[in-house]
């Protein structure tokens, strides 16, 4: 297969700055994407709808706003939405056949604010279904494939969203973070992923998994693209009351400060006995670069960090036993054919359009919740969540930003681990502790093992959004990790 | 074999905020089907909800008004089931932190004595939809303009004793809630309903029978007549050796009886859990303090003021305060009148009532205003008309309009009081009846009454009662 002609800059910020030099119109960078989506569809399944002929309208609308003098630092640049951003008039599936012909008759607030800022919307992206996932294998519209080796998961739950960045079939894609779902799949495909603090971007139009655990972010080719991005998505909500009143700064006005007396501190407990040898040696060159950049390196710990994952998994599937009861075939989505009554409606409707991760989150959560052993799972569950992150607070009083790496190892095999969900969910072992403690955090890449990407992650206190962006743009000044495209899409 | 029966009424008011608790829908009743009703309300994917401050305020005043306490911190819950008219399948109310707990209301019983009723608690929490079967042969609709409409739910504790205990207890909060002007307290619309959890004990015993709730009674006729059937169903159930089981009643009021809706066994198992999609409700005393600022004049305040300041009988006071309309237009009647509270608490508690139950109106809607009926009293105390008269002046006023001096005018009802004409009729009379004349004078008494007749008649009712009196005795005695 011939890839595509490749876009006409390697980031956001460089295509934004070709559309205000006028290199190329907003239409033509269009024409490019959807020219590559189409391309990589057969090969990556990373959309599960495009919208050619909407993207090429919006982008003549922002052509001809940028001629009337009325351009943004945005205007005219194509991204691509995951499945679970409501879309008005729009399909939004949140990757099930629960929703495979749902039209969202609104827009979620992160789609009408990056719409606002001028952006362009090329499509919706593939992930697992309802976000519940780490390997985009639960999608009803079947796996995403990992654009560096398309036998390998790309991770999820956003991996249309990964994949189709990975290779420049979009230059940037939002994403939904639960548990690791924007920074495991930034990681297995080698680009950037960020994860808001809880609170920082809306949910309203976010078709919610675990509304406590639940953030929008964005998975882009580098911070400094995430930070042109990551203002038009942030702010107070009225219509989401987590949603917190706290001013958002320019992300991009700090990028490029100093790291000299930066303190980074390494959690002792993300350099276990699970990470991959290779993986934890590309880390620990990342940190060779921080300590160049005049970074102070530091251990820190965690200990209880290592509950994360039996916590949010009595945690997130509790909320969503009671997230997705509203599926029940009545307003909207899937309704099974001819029900003889009311409890053949529910169960046929939801026995058939729920898939089995889902039906098995739900059970969970139900359980947990259940007279009788709520107090010794969902109670005992948030009072660990209260020690992660007290945790992580008394952590931060030792140092600014937390480094250690995304995931245990690359990007695993499709198929591999379906067979063994626990395994699956050991996946997310280092990234569910920060949404646990509502914090933000992000994957960058950091190099490579056997041919496949490894990410750095960093972890920052609440709304320090701008020191970790800046800390990953200095990272990615001194490193061209995140500019690496696969052979097959270059 | 005696019986003591135990009752315990949960309450649901819904309030009367414009928009519904957790999104900007109207909440206004009787609306074509699912027109009030957003994506939030239909329960959409992706929608959030977010709290109205009123209802909030609402229920803090609620419970200001039954001197709970108010919880500095209150958490909202979801209360997960699966029902048509819910649209997200969980029902968002308060569990283990509701906003208002521990106060009480106090009702007096038939023989005048005061029994105070507990309140456990009043929490927040949204209305479900409804679900309509009525010309829809085979299907059933689903109207959701209620999902999402704001009640308070007011649990009492088991403090009742009979049925019409219970009936006083939910009259005496209806008042309370229309005083708040929490609730607009209509009951066929179901603004305003209750389920009752009825049991029945020995005469003695300790322990609580087994109760039975009764669900969704929207009259105080359904709830004192399902209250009453259930009893006697438990008392016969036990007395022939058999056993009440925990289970939820419907109340049929056609038949008059109470039938089982489902048993414990085949009760849900809500799942509670914390609503994370809702920050907790936290309330500064500061807000509280400024809440109860806004409270007016309560039923037993204002019933005690009229008791203590116009010298009213409790039970007057009391009638006169079942509702804050009733109640304002006495008080504005009496203090026009100035004089003779007494007078004016009898007219607004007998005629005036009286011809608002004939027409079926609310005193908002009644013929004659305060002021006018102030106008007609007046001319009581001066003597203008006599009690008797003044009751045509009123019917009048009542079915014709005007005020009483334009009636009074009009029909030359203007009581007597000149001496010399009010003589003039009784010689008149006693010449036209010598022989009853003959009569009185030789002891028979009794004939002063038809005396008194006869004069009234022939001054058209209008003579001064005292004055014809005292003058009738002097001529009769020669």
């Amino acid at each position: 297969m011939t890839a595509p002609p490749s876009l006409p800059a390697p980031t956001v910020a460089g295509l934004a700055r070709g559309l205000a030099r006028g290199e190329y119109s907003s239409v033509e960078l269009t024409q490019a994407c959807l020219a590559r989506i189409a391309a990589g569809q057969p090969a990556l399944n990373a959309f599960v709808t495009v919208t050619g002929e909407a993207a090429l309208a919006a982008a003549a609308a922002a052509d001809a706003a940028r001629a009337a003098g009325r351009a943004a630092a945005l205007t005219g640049v194509p991204i691509a939405h995951k499945d679970i951003f409501c879309t008005e008039g729009v399909k939004t599936t949140c990757g099930s056949k629960m929703l495979a012909d749902f039209v969202s008759p609104y827009d979620a607030t992160v789609v009408k604010g990056l719409q606002a800022a001028g952006t362009v919307m090329l499509g919706k992206l593939n992930m697992d279904e309802f976000a519940m996932g780490s390997s985009n294998e639960t999608s009803f519209f079947g796996p995403v494939r990992n654009p560096w080796d398309p036998t390998k998961v790309p991770g999820g739950s956003s991996g249309g969203s990964a994949a189709a960045v990975a290779a420049r079939l979009a230059p940037a894609a939002t994403a939904t973070d639960t548990g690791g779902s924007i920074r495991q799949p930034a990681a297995l495909c080698g680009i950037t992923g960020i994860k808001p603090t809880y609170g920082r971007v809306s949910r309203y139009g976010m078709i919610a998994f675990a509304s406590s655990l639940d953030q929008a972010g964005l998975i882009t080719i580098s911070a400094e693209d995430a930070a042109l991005l990551l203002g038009p998505m942030s702010g107070f909500d009225p219509r989401d009351s987590t949603s917190v009143e706290s001013a958002v700064p320019d992300y991009t006005a700090t990028l490029g400060d100093s790291l000299e007396g930066l303190t980074i501190g390494l959690v002792r407990e993300f350099f276990d006995n699970g990470l991959d040898g290779d993986c934890g040696q590309r880390v620990r060159e990342a940190i060779a670069v921080y300590e160049k950049l005049g970074a102070k390196v530091r251990e820190v710990s965690c200990p209880n960090l290592p509950l994360s994952v039996p916590t949010y998994y009595v945690v997130a599937p509790a909320e969503c036993s009671s997230n997705l009861a509203r599926f029940d075939g009545v307003r909207f989505g899937h309704r099974c054919d001819s029900p003889r009554n009311l409890a053949d409606l529910y169960c046929r409707s939801r026995g058939e359009g729920f898939g089995a991760e889902v039906k098995r989150r739900i059970m969970t959560g139900t359980y947990v919740l259940s007279a009788g052993y709520f107090d010794a799972y969902y109670l005992k569950a948030q009072r660990v969540r209260q020690l992660i992150s007290a945790d992580f607070a008394r952590a931060f009083g030792e140092c600014d930003l937390m480094l250690g790496p995304t995931a245990p190892t690359t990007a695993f095999g499709i198929g591999e681990k379906n067979d063994d969900p626990i395994t699956m969910y050991l996946n997310d072992i280092y990234t569910i502790g920060a949404n646990l403690a509502g914090l933000p955090a992000m994957s960058i890449p950091c190099g490579f093992a056997g041919g496949l990407p490894v990410g750095l992650q960093l972890i920052g206190p609440h709304f320090s959004e701008a020191r970790m962006l800046n800390a990953a743009h200095r990272y990615q000044q001194e490193t061209d990790w995140h500019l690496r495209v696969p052979s097959a899409w270059a | 074999m005696e019986w003591e029966t135990v009752i315990g009424l949960e309450i649901h008011a819904q309030l009367a905020t414009r928009s519904k608790i957790f999104s900007g829908s109207a909440t206004a009743y009787g609306a074509e089907p699912n027109t009030q009703a957003d994506l939030v309300d239909l329960g959409y994917p992706g929608v959030l909800p977010v709290l109205n401050g009123e209802a909030v305020r609402m229920a803090v005043r609620f419970g200001l008004a039954i001197g709970a306490r108010i919880a500095p911190r209150s958490v909202f819950a979801r209360k997960n089931y699966f029902y048509p008219d819910l649209p997200k399948g969980y029902q968002i109310s308060q569990y283990e932190l509701p906003i208002v707990a521990e106060g009480a209301l106090e009702i007096v019983l038939d023989d005048g004595t005061r029994k105070r009723i507990g309140i456990t608690r009043a929490h927040l929490e949204e209305d479900a939809g409804k679900s309509l079967h009525e010309g829809l042969p085979g299907v059933s609709g689903i109207d959701l303009n209620r999902a999402g409409t704001p009640l308070i739910e007011i649990v009492s504790e088991p403090d009742m004793r009979s049925a019409k205990e219970a009936v006083a207890y939910m009259k005496k909060v209806h008042t309370l809630v229309r005083y708040l002007e929490i609730c607009d307290g209509n009951m066929q619309e179901g603004s305003f309903r209750c389920d009752a959890n009825v049991s029945v004990r020995r005469k003695g015993a300790e322990k609580f029978g087994t109760r039975a709730e009764i669900k969704n009674l929207n009259s105080f006729r359904y709830v004192e007549k399902a209250i009453n059937h259930e009893v006697e169903r438990q008392i016969e159930l036990i007395e022939s050796g058999g056993k009440v089981v925990q289970e939820t009643r419907l109340y049929d009021p056609d038949k008059g009886e109470t039938r089982s809706m489902r048993s414990k066994e085949e009760a849900n198992d809500y799942r509670y859990f914390p609503d994370p999609d809702l920050l907790p409700v936290v309330l500064e005393p500061e807000v509280i303090e400024s809440l109860r600022a806004t409270l007016p004049e309560l039923p037993d305040e204002k019933a005690a003021r009229f008791v203590r300041e116009h010298g009213l009988s409790e039970y007057d006071a009391g009638v006169l305060t079942a509702s804050r309309e009733l109640g304002a237009y006495y008080e504005d009647v009496a203090r026009r009148v100035g004089r003779d509270p007494k007078l004016c608490a009898n007219w607004v508690m007998g005629d005036f009532s009286a011809f608002l139950n004939r027409d079926n109106l609310e005193v908002g809607e009644a013929k004659v205003g305060s002021e006018a009926l102030a106008g007609l009293v007046t001319r009581i105390v001066d003597a203008t008309i006599s009690g008797k008269i003044a009751k045509e002046v009123f019917e009048t006023m009542w079915d014709s309009g005007g005020s009483a001096d334009a009636v009074i005018e009009q029909k030359g009802l203007r009581q007597i009081t000149d001496t010399g004409a009010i003589e003039a009729a009784i010689d008149d009379v006693m010449a036209k009846n010598p022989g009853q004349l003959a009569d009185y004078r030789s002891g028979k008494d009794k004939l002063f009454g038809f005396f008194v007749g006869q004069v009234m008649k022939a001054t058209g009712g209008k003579a001064n009662p005292a004055q014809l009196n005292d003058l009738l005795k002097k001529k009769l005695a020669g």
